[in-house]
């Protein structure tokens, strides 16, 4: 085959995977007042992750992410949640009671908003780096998606 | 959006319309042969369903069906349909009306059950008396974040959303230990690629 008849996908996708990135930290960071958290902000990141791969390829977006960072990410975010619980515990609180996490007086809120902050933290990266792990399983396999395969 | 003149035809209308579409999609997925079609019809019904879930003011559930059902289970059907056939087999025989008999059976199950359930925003239902208005009620002052769903996602259901994490963890680990981890093949060929030649992007193509 001669030439790049990809030249369109690939300009569009040039542009929006970085807009398509932000929104997902918009997604994260917003969360607190619009609809969204960390499932959203994960989904979404992992899929600007893995339009970067349908089409530029797999090879390139593994050695972007690769696929031991997308493993350490997932299991870092799950380790980042349940350590908010036993902070708790440690501070002598009940499992994820974030009122605990900072032993505050009753009508404060500062331990509630760390505490979803960090769990919504842990959220977005397990989901991400899920959701990328689980794409490199499926697309790994294949060597190289030639364009009579579809 | 009530108490406007017309605004309940219009929803009505509105809804009309996207179930009509989700019904013909349906039907076009069970009906086609062809898998990548059927893929890309897939991620068409969850984006019209998102959809319909706005118009029903779920716009959480809505998002997460956006993200979810049309953004990554496209993708991960299409990693998927690479590793197999493009067609799927027809149907042979009596097999054929199984799965019709199936659907009319829940179908006709689903629809006796929502005789009993209170209509659409109805004010003296007992999810707008009871837990609900207590929830409204308090988030504000034991948690102070103005999004009452993150708030009860996060705080007050902090270890089922925990468990949920755990679940998409879970499925993580499980594909990767039942796949591998998709760098056995190509791994291989990345680093060869890097020993052999520093990588030139453009070229590789075809």
């Amino acid at each position: 085959m001669k030439g790049d008849h990809h030249i369109i996908l690939r300009v569009v996708a040039k542009a929006l995977i970085p807009i398509i990135a932000l929104y997902g930290f918009y997604v994260q960071f917003h969360g607190e007042y619009s609809p969204g958290g960390g499932f959203q902000a994960g989904v979404i990141l992992a899929v600007s992750v893995i339009l970067y791969s349908l089409i530029f390829g797999i090879a390139p977006a593994m050695r972007a992410i690769t696929p031991g960072f997308a493993r350490f990410i997932a299991a870092l975010g799950f380790l980042t949640y349940l350590g908010v619980g036993i902070w708790a515990l440690a501070m002598g609180g009940n499992f994820l009671d974030y009122d605990a996490l900072f032993r505050e007086e009753p009508g404060g809120h500062l331990g509630q908003h760390v505490g979803i902050i960090v769990i919504e933290l842990g959220v977005l990266f397990a989901v991400a780096g899920s959701m990328v792990t689980i794409f490199f399983a499926f697309a790994g396999r294949v060597s190289e998606i030639r364009d009579e395969d579809w | 959006m009530t108490g406007f003149e017309g605004a309940t035809l219009a929803i009505d209308l509105l809804n009309i319309t996207l179930l009509t579409i989700l019904f013909v999609v349906a039907i076009a997925i069970a009906r086609l042969r062809s898998l990548f079609a059927i893929v890309m019809l897939s991620g068409i019904y969850s984006l019209v369903s998102a959809t319909w879930f706005v118009a029903l003011d779920a716009v959480d559930v809505a998002f997460t069906e956006a993200a979810v059902g049309a953004g990554i289970s496209t993708a991960l059907f299409l990693g998927a349909m690479v590793l197999t056939s493009r067609t799927a087999k027809a149907e042979k025989g009596a097999t054929r009306f199984i799965p019709l008999l199936v659907v009319i059976a829940t179908g006709a199950v689903l629809i006796y059950a929502t005789i009993d359930l209170p209509g659409f925003g109805d004010a003296t239902s007992p999810a707008n008396t009871g837990v609900g208005v207590d929830f409204l009620q308090r988030t504000y002052p034991e948690i102070a974040i103005p999004n009452i769903v993150t708030a009860v996602l996060a705080s007050y259901r902090g270890f089922d959303t925990l468990g949920e994490v755990g679940v998409v963890f879970a499925a993580g680990l499980a594909v990767t230990l039942l796949l591998g981890f998709g760098e056995r093949s190509l791994g291989a060929t990345v680093r060869q690629d890097d020993r052999i030649s520093p990588p030139k992007k453009d070229e590789e193509e075809s």
